[in-house]
């Protein structure tokens, strides 16, 4: 049985190349968001030197630094990384479970609904702090339920599912505008955060609740990864492989959209972060390994880095949401001419 | 391999507000190749994805070793009971080996490590499909053929003792159509698997098929030797159809026939004189 | 074929397109009912305004605030009027080019093409001439129309519903990204953001609505022109060309028509969604299918809808008022979605 051995051999080699190769993604995504924070708490308006923002970040008080990076630039950087990781890892797990790149949160409307929740907790029931957060998830499986049941006719298809959030979310686009629009004593910049999304303002204090909702509702989605991975094959073959496909998907929809409308109330509904990671992830990763993790790691880099672009790199000061809007809107066009063209899934 | 029984009762399944199966009974042979045929919409898939649990029955109900599948753990059972549907998905860019080794998702929990025992099933599976040359390969770029043996290769990675397969020769050419029966047929003389498919083709259900089963209006019409089955009245009733039923000298099976209104040979006549005779009686 | 015969299928078959009588009656309604709304929208705004006073804001009074108001009102209902007749016709118009009962300028990208142009126009290259502003949202609609044609109708089946509403709404949406991305720096763009990302009919004045006129003018001429194309065409090209119709001119003609009045309309109005998409398929369920009938009707009933968006929009949030883009889209969004599930899926 030389034959055998040695093919189970190259089994081996291959599954353990897989596995090599993801933990190198993996590594690789966590140096890149590491590297991109530092960058962003050093450099700003003035550069501050790395042993002050070291020394700020451990709780000294740091003459010239303590301001510009302890209350400015670190809770803008921390802000934006626990978003980018909620909206990469939820809008990957809509991706994934319903198998098509273009069933992200942000396109089927539950962005949206929990943006028009949000603001309308903030502006018309002056509401503020957590209970916005929760406002904004309450709308968030609202509007999930309420696109999946539009979608339900023998079976939900992914393709009416999408044109239904579409709509939806078209709506849901106006209601912003209307609250936007009749709530004049707002300022622009108040009012551009929840048309596309921005850190402008960050406060240390709003990352707790939202490092409260990626921990719970993070955990709950890495403990369904392998499910998640077996429905990428379809729901029947994942049935038969003994995954409880209905349970799968109300929690996977249950704690994606937490992580969404958490993230949404805390920043609004900065553009195509959500869409783009998974996507992006999925380019790096392969089929290496579940693309989970590093989607939200993804999605962490592009916030902090397009939001570092829109601060410094750009005549005149632009939200994280308009960068990444300008940067998603391509992207989408290019995936739906690919998947035109080929017809193949993320 | 120790010999699952699966067995229907008084099977109703269906969608939505409709009932496709009408109180169907069925006892699948351990050991044996057993193959459903009809006509479209008689039933067949419904009944197949009724007895893998895809479908829940809305009366009877399906045993495996006596025990209602519908109430078994869906890991514990997918241990045992393995499906190939009729469309399964291939992820983007995924590589054979790759996809072959999440048939092990059964037997793989949150923590457990990938173990020895994974690889081998794995290794036989790509093995005994022919398939190990295109390990590295993806999916995406193999003929239809070849993809048909990744997917049977995945369903034997989970190495179940029951293999249920949903039309697995649909958009086949015909000589990729036999190279899957064949490959079906050496697992279950080899490894002992009971196979159960639906096919389309009733020539190829007769030649491959140990025990076969002929649904119409979701019931239950016939069942049992090909030769038992397959006869002139059989495809009368089940497709409507007049048809010959011969012996193929090579197979030893029967094989049918049909018959048309046109193109017809004067030796056919004698054969046609009966059934007519039949019809007016 | 005896007379009886003729007579009796000749009965069913009009029955079943919609009888000319039935046409007629409902084409009185129409033009009756714009008049009645162009009524409402003169008397009632955000404002109380007593009758003696509209009376007098008519004849062009505008001594007192409650004149004026009236008076604003009048230029203001005549946009309305042509805007949503453009829209309504110019949805028409796509829905039977592209064969897609999903069609819209607005959903289709189009109108936000023509906002995107527009956009770039002014804040780069300093554009302030009416006529600048018409030529360029023009040239944006027809350039969102192609592009997104072009992509939707990429890979296998050609432009399908769904690959069509998709390309469209993406790039809408990127369209939308690269309004805002220009206009926030820019605090001197007239309107600021959302008057580029909303539509809407209030501040019209008639200096800004006459240069358009031509450009609806012939907008309007050529689309109803191209009824009985739409009608070939929509048997299927293979057929269309088996009678006689060159599909590629009447598309293009047909289109050209359905992009003056969409890149019209945004050039004054700005985008405004969903009206082109809603109306047509009312149009449809009255008075049937063909295009001779449903492209006038599409016309008048986009005024009506427009008109009566308008003054809803005045009513409901008074003191302030809603754009007209926010009430089409409230509106028009749900009917989007209920076209959506009653489409079987594999047409989809």
């Amino acid at each position: 049985m030389t034959a055998h051995s040695s093919t189970i051999n190259a089994v081996i080699a291959n599954r353990r190349g897989r596995t090599r190769r993801y933990a190198v993604v993996l590594s690789v995504l966590l140096v890149l968001v590491v590297a991109v924070f530092a960058v962003t708490l050093a450099v700003g308006q003035s550069v501050t030197p790395p042993g002050d923002v070291l020394r700020v970040l451990l709780g000294e008080e740091v003459a010239g630094a303590s301001f510009s990076v302890g209350q400015l630039r670190l809770p803008r950087a921390v802000l934006s990384i626990l978003a980018g990781l909620c909206f990469g890892l939820g809008g990957v797990a809509f991706q994934v479970m319903l198998r098509n790149p273009l069933a992200s949160p942000d396109i089927i409307g539950i962005t949206s609904g929990a943006g028009a929740a949000a603001v309308f907790a903030i502006v018309v029931l002056s509401m503020s702090g957590p209970i916005v957060s929760v406002f904004a998830i309450v709308a968030g499986l609202g509007v999930a339920l309420l696109v999946y049941g539009l979608s339900f006719r023998n079976g939900v298809a992914g393709t009416r599912l999408i044109l239904v959030g579409i709509g939806v979310s078209a709506m849901l686009q106006s209601v912003i505008a209307y609250i936007l629009q009749s709530a004049p004593a707002w300022s622009l910049q108040e009012a551009m955060r929840w048309l596309t999304g921005s850190v402008n303002g960050a406060k240390l204090d709003q990352a707790l609740p939202l490092l409260f909702a990626l921990l719970f509702f993070g955990g709950v989605l890495l403990s369904r990864s392998r499910d998640l991975e077996a429905l990428r094959l379809g729901d029947d073959m994942a049935a038969a492989l003994g995954t409880r496909v209905s349970r799968t998907r109300m929690l996977v929809i249950v704690a994606a959209v937490g992580l969404i409308a958490s993230a949404t109330a805390a920043t609004g509904p900065i553009a195509f972060v959500a869409f783009l990671s998974g996507p992006i992830a999925g380019r790096i990763v392969r089929n290496d390994g579940s693309l989970l993790i590093p989607s939200a790691l993804t999605g962490a880099v592009l916030v902090l880095a397009a939001d570092y672009v829109g601060q410094h790199l750009l005549p005149g000061r632009y939200p994280v949401g308009v960068v990444t809007g300008a940067l998603g809107a391509p992207y989408l066009i290019y995936l739906i001419i690919r998947v035109n063209r080929i017809g193949g899934s993320l | 391999m120790t010999d699952h029984l699966l067995v229907a009762t008084g099977l109703s399944a269906g969608y939505d507000d409709t009932e496709i199966l009408h109180g169907l009974d069925l006892t699948v042979p351990p050991g044996r190749i057993t193959v459903i045929v009809g006509a479209n919409a008689c039933g067949k898939s419904t009944f197949l994805r009724t007895l893998s649990r895809l479908i829940s029955p809305s009366k009877g109900q399906v045993l495996l070793d006596g025990k209602s599948i519908h109430r078994t753990p869906s890991r514990d059972l997918a241990r045992t009971l393995g499906l190939l549907p009729q469309s399964p998905i291939a992820p983007e860019g995924i590589t054979v080996a790759d996809l072959v080794s999440r048939g092990r998702h059964p037997h793989q929990s949150l923590f457990s490590r990938w173990t020895r025992q994974d690889d081998e099933a794995v290794d036989s599976a790509l093995s005994a499909t022919k398939t190990f040359e295109l390990a590295e390969r993806p999916v995406d770029e193999l003929s239809g053929g070849q993809r048909q043996r990744v997917w049977i290769a995945m369903a034997l990675a989970q190495q179940t003792d029951i293999l249920l397969l949903d039309e697995p020769t649909t958009f086949l050419d015909i000589n990729h159509q036999i190279e899957v029966l064949d490959l079906l047929t050496d697992l279950n003389r080899t490894r002992g698997t009971t196979v159960v498919m639906v096919l389309h083709d009733l020539n190829l259900a007769a030649r491959y098929a140990d025990h076969l089963v002929a649904l119409a209006e979701g019931r239950v019409h016939v069942s049992g030797t090909p030769e038992a089955v397959l006869t002139e009245d059989t495809v009368r009733h089940v497709f409507g159809l007049e048809s010959r039923v011969i012996t193929d000298p090579t197979s030893g099976r029967p094989i049918m026939l049909p018959i048309g209104r046109h193109r017809m040979a004067a030796s056919t006549d004698t054969a046609r004189e009966p059934s007519s005779k039949e019809k007016n009686a | 074929m005896t007379a009886a015969t003729l007579k009796t299928s000749r009965g069913r078959w009009s029955a079943a397109s919609g009888s000319n009588r039935t046409r007629g009656l409902w084409l009185a309604g129409l033009v009756v009912l714009p008049l009645v709304f162009v009524f409402l929208s003169v008397t009632i705004g955000t404002r109380n305004v007593g009758w003696a006073d509209i009376a007098a804001g008519i004849g062009g009074a505008q001594d007192n605030i409650g004149r004026a108001a009236v008076a604003l009102r009048i230029p203001r209902t005549f946009l309305a009027l042509l805007a949503g007749g453009a829209l309504g016709l110019a949805g028409a118009i796509m829905q039977g080019v592209t064969r897609n009962p999903l069609a819209d300028p607005g959903i289709l990208g189009v109108n936000m093409g023509a906002s995107l142009a527009v956009v770039v126009g002014v804040a780069w290259f300093g554009m302030s001439s009416a006529y600048a502003y018409i030529w360029t949202a023009i040239a944006g609609a027809g350039g969102a129309a192609i592009f997104v044609y072009t992509i939707g109708s990429l890979g296998r089946g050609g432009a399908t519903p769904l690959k069509l509403a998709l390309a469209g709404a993406a790039t809408s949406v990127a369209f939308a990204s690269l309004v805002i991305a220009i206009v926030l720096p820019r605090g001197d763009i007239a309107g600021g953001i959302q008057s580029w990302q909303i539509g809407g009919v209030g501040g019209a004045t008639y200096q800004r609505i006459l240069p358009v006129l031509p450009f609806l003018a012939v907008g309007f001429a050529i689309s109803l022109l191209s009824a009985r194309k739409l009608n070939s065409l929509a048997l299927g090209d293979d057929l269309a060309a088996g009678l006689g119709e060159n599909v590629a001119v009447a598309r293009a003609v047909a289109s050209l028509g359905a992009i003056l009045l969409c890149g019209a309309t945004t050039a004054i109005c700005g985008p405004i969604g969903f009206l082109g998409l809603v109306v047509p398929h009312v149009c449809r369920l009255l008075i049937g299918v063909d295009h001779r009938w449903l492209l006038p009707f599409s016309a008048l009933g986009g005024a009506c809808l427009l008109l009566a968006a308008d003054v809803l929009g005045r009513i409901v949030a008074r003191p302030a008022e809603i754009d007209v883009g926010i009430i089409t889209a409230l509106i028009g969004a749900p009917f989007f979605i209920w076209i959506v599930r009653n489409q079987r899926v594999r047409d989809l």
